[in-house]
């Protein structure tokens, strides 16, 4: 069923599939093994946790926000408050099997810290984000000349919890300096949906509009 | 007309201690309860409450844990002052901790004084009351206590168990000492430790008390006197911790009681000053003084990570326990950094824990009032768990 999802999606379902959950979180969910240990750094309100648990995997949360925590733990998730950038450094290394970090990476002050210490916490990391380098986001800046608004990024720049955007190039660059291997990278399109394997880098890079990487320690 | 209210208050009381209106259970002096002092303790008296029913696989049982002033009676009339339960919010059918579904048990805590062994308690060497040759107990010697209740009761294994504050460190106590035993602890506005901050408001309120010439240097049951005046004090110096800022100016003010304009006396002219009276009053009611010396020590010497190398996360290695924390945002006598403490710990243990600061202005006294976002979680976390224990969903 889920294999069929993720090549035949038309656009009308494009942003959900039929279980009702979101097509990118259902790409970082493929990308776990059932019944591993999963952090979800930013897990809002417990979508992907949910996802998870509902096949037998071992689910603990992070979220920033009041809100998304207690409705997570009214949900009987097991998801405390807290910041990815000043939390990650009490959890003991090799703790999990699988550390995601889900559409959050943009809205982290130090995604390099963050991302050394989701591969010291866990054996692999997950990172979900929006990539910049999309020809819409180019288009606008380079012609409209100010920054890019879209559906997926909504917000004026001044009041936008976004701070550290990056294209897929620029991930690649950081997985390579904080030494991340990847292991595997899926781009989907403006309808949310996989876009075709073996296409070269440049080209995700421009069509793609977000970007899930599953990445390993190197060495 | 006072002096005799006085005395058969006392009688009352000391009955309490001894007799109390709750399910006792007495272990006899050759199966002690081994305190934390040194002592083998015996015989020993619980007494506890319980509400629903225990289901066939004995794997539904919640205890609650009280707090320093609680007692046993989470959910019934108070029997010396008629008063609704403490937790009447909390437990109950259809509440969070549903008694249609789970076994609710709470127990007095040993050097309490509503029917378990305390400094109230006869002394049976003396046939008096034990007053400060009581000897000094710590909440692990409470949480001992209550595990041999269980076994009385043939309870291995807890679904749950919940308290705040010092019940919440009851909590903490339990999964730690009996990991095999907890299946899910719920520490409410509590702490790995008792801060020196709190250790000092602590001090305040014995030194109040054994200030009070009635004290008698604990003796005050053979004297026919009560502490009353200086019990009173500590109460209302402890309330004023319970509560927050912005409650009490939401609450009182600056507004008088009972009159226009000040006095220039030293009556109580301001509502809270009259509020706090009343406080102060209600609780000698109800309370032994000794008791409040003995349960404040004990809070005192709480600090988890003592008994594990200093280092809170060694306490729950590898714990099979589900833990939901839960802070108040205008707790500042266990504030959300000590709850934030212990995630950090239980994270480092690698435990499954939940955690959630709840907005309100009430302080800590928030655990006890009606917060609807409290109850959402507690009821959240407790389905989960249940569902994770195999426990059937709710009837209604």
């Amino acid at each position: 069923m889920l294999m069929r999802l993720k090549h035949d999606l038309t656009m009308a379902e494009a942003a959900r599939g039929p279980g009702g959950s979101r097509v990118d979180l259902l790409v970082v969910a493929d990308m776990v093994e059932p019944g591993a240990r999963v952090l979800d750094v930013g897990c809002g309100d417990g979508e992907l946790l949910r996802l998870l648990e509902s096949r037998g995997v071992d689910g603990r949360g992070i979220e920033l926000s009041r809100e998304g925590v207690n409705e997570c733990v009214a949900k009987g998730l097991a998801v405390v408050q807290g910041d990815a950038d000043t939390d990650l450094e009490n959890y003991p290394d090799d703790a999990f099997d699988f550390v995601i970090l889900s559409q959050t990476l943009q809205a982290t002050r130090q995604p390099r810290v963050v991302l050394e210490h989701m591969l010291r916490i866990g054996r692999n990391a997950i990172v979900s984000f929006p990539n910049f380098g999309h020809w819409r986001i180019r288009r606008q800046i380079a012609f409209g000349g100010h920054m890019p608004r879209t559906e997926n990024l909504p917000y004026a720049w001044y009041e936008t919890p976004n701070i550290h955007f990056c294209s897929i190039k620029d991930f690649r660059l950081l997985c390579q300096v904080s030494g991340a291997k990847i292991e595997e990278a899926v781009a989907l399109n403006a309808w949310g949906r996989r876009m075709r394997l073996k296409m070269p880098w440049w080209f995700w890079n421009l069509f793609g509009e977000q970007a899930v990487f599953l990445l390993s320690r190197r060495g | 007309m006072a002096e005799l209210g006085a005395i058969l208050d006392i009688a009352d009381r000391r009955r309490e201690a001894d007799q109390p209106h709750s399910l006792i259970v007495r272990f006899p002096a050759n199966n002690p309860l081994r305190l934390d002092a040194g002592i083998d303790f015996g015989p020993l008296q619980i007494a506890y409450q319980t509400y629903g029913t225990l289901n066939s696989e004995r794997s539904n049982a919640v205890l609650v844990c009280h707090a320093l002033t609680g007692d046993q009676h989470v959910v019934n009339d108070h029997p010396l002052t008629g008063k609704p339960g403490w937790w009447e919010t909390m437990v109950g059918p259809g509440r969070p901790i549903d008694t249609d579904r789970y076994f609710v048990i709470c127990s007095n805590v040993v050097g309490g004084c509503m029917g378990s062994s305390g400094p109230a308690s006869t002394d049976p060497a003396t046939g008096l009351p034990w007053g400060l040759d009581f000897p000094v107990i710590t909440v692990r010697d409470m949480v001992r206590a209550q595990a041999m209740l269980l076994d009385y009761l043939g309870i291995d294994s807890l679904f749950a168990v919940a308290g705040g504050s010092m019940g919440g460190m009851q909590a903490l106590q339990w999964a730690a000492s009996y990991p095999q035993r907890v299946f899910a602890a719920l520490p409410i506005a509590a702490a790995t430790r008792h801060s020196a901050q709190n250790i000092a408001f602590h001090e305040v309120g014995r030194q109040a008390v054994m200030a009070d010439p009635d004290w008698r240097g604990g003796r005050y049951f053979a004297e026919s006197t009560n502490p009353r005046r200086g019990l009173a004090v500590a109460r209302m110096g402890a309330h004023i911790t319970y509560l927050s800022d912005a409650a009490l100016h939401r609450k009182f003010g600056r507004r008088f009681q009972d009159r226009d304009n000040p006095t220039f006396s030293f009556d109580a002219d301001f509502q809270v000053e009259s509020y706090l009276r009343h406080q102060g009053i209600t609780f000698v009611e109800r309370f032994d003084a000794n008791s409040y010396l003995y349960l404040t020590r004990a809070m005192d010497y709480f600090d988890l990570a003592a008994d594990y190398d200093g280092v809170v996360a060694n306490a729950f290695l590898g714990t099979p326990t589900r833990f939901c924390v839960i802070s108040f945002t205008s707790d500042w006598l266990f504030p959300t950094q000590e709850s934030r403490a212990i995630v950090h710990a239980l994270n480092a243990a690698g435990a499954r824990v939940s955690f959630a600061e709840i907005t309100t202005d009430k302080g800590h006294d928030a655990f006890l009032l009606d917060e609807p976002e409290l109850f959402a979680i507690v009821s959240g976390f407790l389905d989960g768990a249940a569902r994770a224990r195999g426990l059937p969903p709710p009837r209604r």
